[in-house]
This record gives C-alpha cells, structure tokens and sequence, in this order.
C-alpha cells in the first residue's frame, strides 16, 4: 500500500479532504450536509493520511491529541446551548446574528457552534479510533 | 436585626461550608493558628442562634424559605422551634470547642487545613438537618453527613482499620438514608406537603393510612442506624477509629443524635401509638443496658465512652417512646447533659493519650498530679454523667424517673430497666474518673504532660456548663426544656424544675438507689469485666462479623454476576444482541397481528396475479443489480478480505438508492459510513491476524446463518409493515412548514438535528465520545498485555 504514488498524493487527497469537510459541515443548515458528515470526511482524510505517512507524523502535524479535539466538540456544543441562558430563554434556544459585511450578509448562530462542535466529536473520535488502530498495525508488523 | 430572616438562617446554614472550602487555604496562610481563625465561624452562628432564639424561647417559631425548584413548588424552607434551637446550638456550640481542640490535636498533621475543612462542612450538614422543614433538604443533609462522617473516619486512611470503620458507618447509616428517603416520599405522597411544619398540623394523616406501619418503619429504621440502637449498633464503637476530635463531636452529640431529632421531630405525626411505644421502648431499653455492659468489657477509653453514648441513645430513643409530657421533658435535658458530659470526656480521652501516650485504663494510673485540669475536666463531666444533685445530669435523671412512678405493672419493669442502666453508666463514669487519674501512678509510654489549652478549653467549659446549668433550674426549665417539649408534643408545657430536695418524693431515693448501685458497680468492676469478657468470647461471633460475612457474600456474589453477563466471549455477545433483535422484531407482529396487514388474505384472490415488477429506470435497475451482486459476493466470498469489500459495495448502492430517492444526506452519510468501515474492518482484520479464510464448524455456521436470515427477514417485513399503513406526516409537515421560518435553514434534517432535537444531539455526541475512550482503552489494554508499547 505504501506506494510511492500513493505517498505523493495522500497529502493533496488529504487537504483537499479537510477543506471539503469544512465546507461541508458549514454549508450543512441550507444545503446536504452538516457536521457529522463533515467530521466523517475529515475524520477519513486522517485515516488516509495515517496510512500514507504513518501514525507518529499524522499525530505531530494535529499537535494535539485527537480525543482532547472530541472533548472540546462536546464542550462547545454544550456552551453554545448554554448562551441562550443570557437572554434568559430555555436551554438551546437558538439565538441569530446576521452580521452585515455591506456585499453579504453572514449568518451566525447558536446552532452552527453546535454543529462545529459535532464536527470536532465526530472528527476527533473517530481519527483517534483510526489512528489507534494503525499505530497497533505499525507496531505488530 | 441587621440581616434579613431568610438571609441569617441560610447563614446559619452554609457559613460552615464556606468555611469548610477556605480552610485548607487558611491553614497554608495562618499554619497553627488556622484553628483559632476557623473556630469563629462556628462561635458566631452561635452568637447568631441564640439573638435569632430569642422569639422561640417564647414559644413561637421562626420560618424563611428560599424558592428551590420553583415549578415542582419546592423551598428550601427552614425553620427555627425549640426542638432545632436546642440542637442546633449544641451542634454550633461544641463544634466551636472542636474546632479549637482539633487545631491543637493534630498540630503539625500536613492535612489538618483538610480535616477543619470536613469538620466544618460536617457541621454545616448536621445545623442543615435540625434547621430544614422540607423533608427533602432534611434528607439531603442526612446524607451529607453520612458522607462527612465518612471521610473523618477514615481521615487516616493509611491505616486499614479506619479505612473499614469508616466504610462501616457508609453502609450502615446509608441504608438508614435510604429508609428515610423512601418514608419521606410516602409521607408526602400521603399527606401532600413536603413540609415539617405544616406535616405537624395534619395529626392524624399518617396515623390513621392504611400504610402507617411502613411509613412507622421507614422512619424508624432510618433512626436506628443513624443512632446506632440494637442490632444496628456496631458501627459506632469502630468508628473509633476516628480522631478523637471527631469522636468527640460527631459520636457524641451531633451525627448520632440525628436519629433522636428525627424520632422527635416525627413525635406530633407518627408518635404516640401502641406500636410506635412499643418499638423504641424494647429497642431503646435493650440497648441501653447493651451498651452498658458492653461500656464495662473495654478497657480502652475511647472505646468505653462509645458504648456509653450507644446505651445513652438508647436511652434517649426509649424516653421518645414512652412520649408523655415528663419523658420528653427528661431526653430533653438529658439529651444536654449528654451532649455536654460526653463530649468533655471524649476530648479528655484525647488529652490523656496525647499527655501519657495510651488510652488503656488497665495501664493508666495516679494522672491527676501531673494533669490536674484534665483531671477537673474529667470529674466535672463523671458528675454530671453520674448525676449527682447540682448537675443538669441529676435533673435528667430525676425527670425519666417521674415519667415512670406511679404506673402500670410495664412501666415498673421499664424504671427497672432504668435505674439498672443508669447504675451501669454511673459506675463506668467512676472508673473512666477515678481509674487513669487517681491511685497509683503507673508507667506509661510517655512522660505525663498537661495538654494545650486550646486541647482543655472544651472539657472545662463544657463541664462547667454541666455544672452551672444545674444550678440554674429556671433557666434550664424556662429556656430549654419548656420551649423544647412544646415543639415536640405540640401543646404548651410548663417547666418544674427545682433544686430543692424532696426526701418525701420517691424519686430521690430511686436516685440513691442508681448511686448506690453504681459504686457497688465501680468496685467490681473488674470482676464484670472478667466474667463478660468470657460470656462474648463463649459466643464465638458477634454483630461485627455477620456484618463483614455478609459484605464479603455481597462482593462474591457481584462477582459471580459479572462473570456471567461479562463472560468475555464475544461471539457469544453477538449471537444474544441479535436473538434480542429477533425476538424485538417479531414478537410485537405476532402479539399485535401485523402479519394480517402483510399476507394477502383470501379476498384478495390470486395474489401472485398481482405482483408486477416495480416501474424502475434502468439506472435505478442497474444500482438495485450492483447491492444484490454486492450480497452475493458477501455470501459466496472465501477469503475474508473479499467479504468486507463487498459488503462495502452493497453499503455504496445503498448509498445510491438513497441519493436516487431525494436523501442526500442520508447517501452522503451512508457513503462516509462505508469506506470508514471498510477500512476499520479491514484493519481490525490484519491486527487479529485471523486467517484469511473463514473456518466455521457447520453448526455454528448454520446458527449465524439463521439468526441473520431471521433479522433480516424481520427488518424488511417490519418496513413494509411501516408502508402499507398511512405515514403520519404532521411531523415532517410541521418540519417543512417552519424550518425556514422559525429555524433559518433550509435543509430539514440538519435542522432537526442541530435545533430542533439539539438536546438528543448532544447526548449523542456524548455518547460518540465515550464510546471512542472505550475502544481506545481497550486497544491499549491489548497493546499492554501483548508488551507493546506504553
């Protein structure tokens, strides 16, 4: 598997993976998409990723540890939920901006830190379980 | 008043807590003078009880609520009568002189700054429980200091005895707390209220349900472990284990007589009965002459004085169930006598281990030259415990004998009881004065030493207190036991106290007769001893073991259940999760005769006339073409790898069929799904290194074989099931109605996840991650036994 094409062309796949599920998981609340499936295309370019250049340096170019990247997902789903206690509204109460950059207009909401944060747990979780699974693999052969 | 109601009683109430977090802080500051800055929290909630005290003397109560969970009508709602006055200074007033004496007793202990601190959060819980009206926040405090009680018993959690008396107490008094917790919902669900007070305006609700034995029982059972009566006694004496600070607070006047509050707070509502009399007289008289005798088998002083407070408990419980107006006047007074004599003796007990290096009575001797104010803190309270005349122990005693003179044949034999447990407390009161400071002087481990003061403020003041209290009759009747007694019987009660000594009155000469006894009790005292010490060795167990037997059955039997459902065997695992399936799937079809809808009946006619082949596109053909090629390939491949690639590829048109049909993000997911499986698989295979090939005998592959026809079969007749009926569309109509609108997004299911069932979503998520730890922990533990890296 370990190809010298393969090698070459992971990092490209892989980028262009990541920005993909970005786009994905921001496009999500009007268009398919969202941040499960955001975080499963990003949590897959990891797994490729590991693949083409190995676990060590898949974990040194994400600095921290992926689980730590899935406890902050859940952290900020649950503080974004926790914002609308400042309106003194019920917990999960969407709040909106829409932020007016003269040409366009940018959305912001409660719920799309949610969906950020169900990016990170489900990009987080599942590149840790990857990249367990092929550091096991590594160390085995 | 300066402070507003509600704001001085929730003071009173959670001063000790902050109290209890700052003072490891403060004791990194101050060092060994954090006891003395810490003691003026507890000093000045007693300051404070007695300014707020001053109206409930008068007979009248104080209330203040503050809203707790407003929409189920729930308050924090305190309140202030006689009964919780009188507790809740004991508790505020002693807690002050522990505190004190705690700073001098572990001085130097690297974790004294943690031991104030649980000291202190202990008191702030035991002043909640006396001062709640909601019943709930009574058992929330309950628990509080069961918990507190447990981590100062085995504050030296080094040593492995402190550790077990400690988990003791836990389990004991827990399931007390439980008891309560269950009584305290049944008194709601049977009387409406959650509250003391207004619970004690409606008399009869309880007494006259058909279920006042349970509720009886409940609230008893949760007494008696808290106040450690027979058979549940046990606990207390290996609660020594403790320091002494703690023995002195919390096993003499405070968490212990929490049962006694509850008996006496419950008095109005469920007292008064023939069974409610019964019962804590018999449990209460039996143990108050075991702990007697069993006081007169130690020879330790710790242990001496905690089989003195569990016969005094018993005590107490039996006058609560005797009930008329002069037996709660005497738990009343006795109940400050005790608090006061025992706590003295406790930290004398303490002061003379720290002077002469051993609590051994047999090794003690001739102390009082060297310790003299130890010494007068010890006979100030032995007075008082035995209750000679001038000590509020004399009114004590004189009260319960007066509920008793001039009764039945019943009430002869409980004064019998009586005066012979008063005889056998008096008589250890002597040996625990007389033995380790008068008489000979004997070589101990240390060279014998007065103790600090801040280690004898409390035994001089409270045995002083024992001693001027009784020499104010007035003011014990008029401020203590009137307001007291009026609490709990619920009328108003005069009080009669006096000095003056009647020799006409039987009762003086009953008083004679318990001193006699105790002297006569004092000069044997080895000899009863001897013969006891026989008798309990003859019977080979005792309430300890059967305690740890059944502990130890308990964690066998755990055990045994966990390596029956967690054998490890993952086949196994599966092959239940999908009989469960089955049955899930099939079972409601059959009970609620789904199949009718499904098999065409005989109106119908010819039935296979009608079936004709769906009216697909040919692109729509070819992806229903490439799932079924996918399936056959799973079931006809050899080689493992070829399997999970094909499973993979029916996965992928199922994605198609899903994109085909207006569900993108269903395909999209779906898609994702797939490869990430395919490629966990695929590693999960080479890690196991299974063969490439799968050898299953023919049995177990016919009982994977069915079990997944039957699923499968069961998952695509529950569809159809699903479609022949009408879909219920308000919801998805709701969903498309107002997702732009309300929502601001126009793609339904991301709404519907993110806004509208957010709250699923994050438990989800939740869910996702602790499954991820699960796996890792797993892959690491394998890494670990196979030698593999960290």
């Amino acid at each position: 598997m370990n190809t010298v094409i393969f090698r070459t062309a992971a990092p490209l796949i892989v980028a262009t993976m990541l920005v993909f599920s970005v786009y994905i998981c921001l496009r999500g609340h009007n268009e398919p998409g969202g941040g499960f499936i955001g975080g499963l295309i990003g949590a897959a370019s990891i797994a490729v990723f590991g693949m083409a250049s190995g676990v060590p340096a898949v974990r040194r170019a994400l600095k921290v540890d992926p689980l730590a990247i899935a406890g902050f997902g859940v952290l900020l789903a649950g503080l974004s939920g926790l914002l609308s206690l400042f309106i003194e509204a019920p917990f999960m109460t969407s709040i909106w901006l829409y932020l007016d950059l003269g040409e366009t207009v940018v959305p912001l909401s409660t719920p799309m830190f949610f969906d950020i944060g169900v990016y990170f747990v489900v990009f987080g979780t599942l590149s840790a379980i990857a990249l367990a699974l092929e550091s096991d693999r590594e160390e085995d052969l | 008043m300066g402070l507003s109601l509600d704001a001085s009683i929730a003071l009173v109430a959670l001063a000790p807590f902050l109290a209890a977090i700052l003072a490891p802080f403060i004791h990194r500051l101050a060092g060994s003078y954090s006891a003395w800055i810490l003691a003026i929290a507890p000093a000045g909630i007693f300051m404070l009880l007695i300014r707020l005290g001053e109206p409930v003397v008068g007979g009248g109560t104080i209330a203040a609520a503050i809203d707790w969970v407003p929409s189920y009508g729930l308050t924090l709602a305190f309140f202030l009568d006689g009964l919780s006055l009188v507790f809740a200074l004991t508790i505020a007033g002693i807690g002050a002189l522990i505190v004190l004496y705690a700073g001098a007793y572990l001085k130097g202990h690297p974790h004294q700054g943690r031991f104030l601190g649980y000291l202190l959060a202990f008191m702030g819980s035991m002043l909640g429980l006396v001062l709640a009206d909601n019943m709930l926040a009574l058992f929330m405090f309950w628990e509080a200091t069961s918990i507190t009680s447990f981590l100062l018993i085995g504050f030296d959690h080094n040593r492995q005895a402190a550790r077990r008396g400690a988990i003791q107490a836990l389990v004991i008094t827990n399931i007390g707390g439980m008891c309560l917790l269950v009584g305290v919902i049944l008194a709601q669900h049977l009387s409406g209220t959650w509250l003391l007070s207004e619970l004690r305006g409606l008399e009869g609700v309880l007494k006259e349900s058909a279920l006042y034995v349970l509720v009886l029982a409940l609230f008893v059972g949760a007494a008696f472990t808290k106040s450690a009566q027979f058979p549940l006694h046990f606990w207390l004496p290996n609660a020594m284990e403790a320091p002494t600070p703690v023995s002195a607070f919390l096993h003499s006047a405070t968490m212990v007589q929490a049962g006694v509050y509850l008996l006496a707070r419950m008095t109005p509502v469920l007292g008064g009965t023939d069974v409610w009399t019964g019962l804590l007289v018999a449990f209460g008289g039996v143990t108050l002459i075991w702990g007697a005798l069993g006081a007169l088998k130690e020879t330790d002083l710790k242990q001496i004085l905690a089989q003195t407070t569990i016969a005094s408990l018993g005590l107490l419980v039996l006058l609560i169930g005797l009930g008329s107006e002069a037996a709660i006047a005497a738990m009343l007074v006795y109940f400050v006598a005790h608090a006061c004599y025992k706590a003295g003796l406790f930290m004398v007990a303490g002061a003379v281990d720290h002077g002469a290096g051993t609590r051994d009575i047999t090794a003690l001797g001739g102390l009082a030259d060297k310790m003299p104010v130890s010494f007068i803190g010890a006979a100030l309270a032995a007075l008082s415990m035995i209750g000679l005349p001038l000590t509020v122990g004399y009114f004590a005693k004189e009260e319960m004998y007066l509920a008793l003179v001039g009764g039945g044949w019943a009430m002869w034999l409980v004064l019998a009881v009586l005066v012979t447990g008063n005889a056998l407390l008096a008589g250890v009161a002597l040996v625990v004065m007389v033995k380790p400071f008068l008489g000979d002087a004997l070589p101990v481990p240390k060279s014998p030493h007065e103790a600090p003061v801040a280690m004898l403020a409390g035994p001089i003041l409270l045995g002083g207190m024992g001693v001027v209290a009784g020499l104010l009759p007035d003011w014990l009747g008029h401020d203590v036991l009137a307001p007291g007694a009026t609490a709990i019987l619920g009328h108003g009660v005069e009080p009669h106290l006096t000095l003056a000594l009647d020799l006409a009155s039987p009762l003086i000469w009953l008083s004679a007769l318990t001193w006699l006894l105790g002297i006569v009790v004092f000069r044997q005292a080895y000899a009863i001893r001897t013969v006891l010490r026989r008798l309990s060795a003859g019977l080979g167990w005792n309430a300890d073991t059967v305690f740890d037997a059944v502990m130890f059955g308990l964690i066998r039997f755990a055990a045994s259940v966990t390596r029956f459902l967690h054998h490890g065997k993952l086949e196994h695992y599966l092959v239940l999760v999908f009989v469960v399936l089955a049955v899930a799937l099939f079972w409601p079809m059959l009970a609620l005769g789904g199949f009718d809808w499904i098999v065409p009946t005989a109106d119908l006619g010819d039935w296979s006339k009608r079936l004709v082949l769906p009216d697909l596109r040919p692109y729509e053909w070819g992806v229903v073409l490439l799932a079924v090629l996918g399936l056959a390939a799973v079931l006809i491949a050899q080689s493992r790898l070829i399997a999970i690639l094909s499973l993979g590829i029916q996965g992928t048109a199922l994605a198609l069929i899903f994109l085909l049909f207006g569900a993108p993000d269903l395909a999209f997911t779906q898609l994702m799904v797939e490869i990430l499986s395919v490629v966990i698989l695929t590693i999960v295979m080479t890690n196991l290194r299974l063969d490439a090939r799968d050898h299953r005998p023919f049995e177990d592959w016919a009982r994977d074989g069915t079990l997944a026809v039957v699923c499968g079969a069961g998952v695509s007749l529950l569809l159809m099931l699903v479609l022949s009926g009408a879909l219920d569309t308000r919801l998805s109509d709701f969903f498309t109605a107002t997702s732009v609108p309300i929502a601001h997004g126009a793609n339904i299911v991301n709404v519907i996840l993110v806004d509208y069932r957010g709250f699923d979503t994050l438990g989800e998520i939740s869910v996702v991650m602790g499954a991820g730890i699960a796996i890792l922990a797993l892959l690491r533990r394998r890494k670990k036994a196979e030698g593999v890296g960290p």
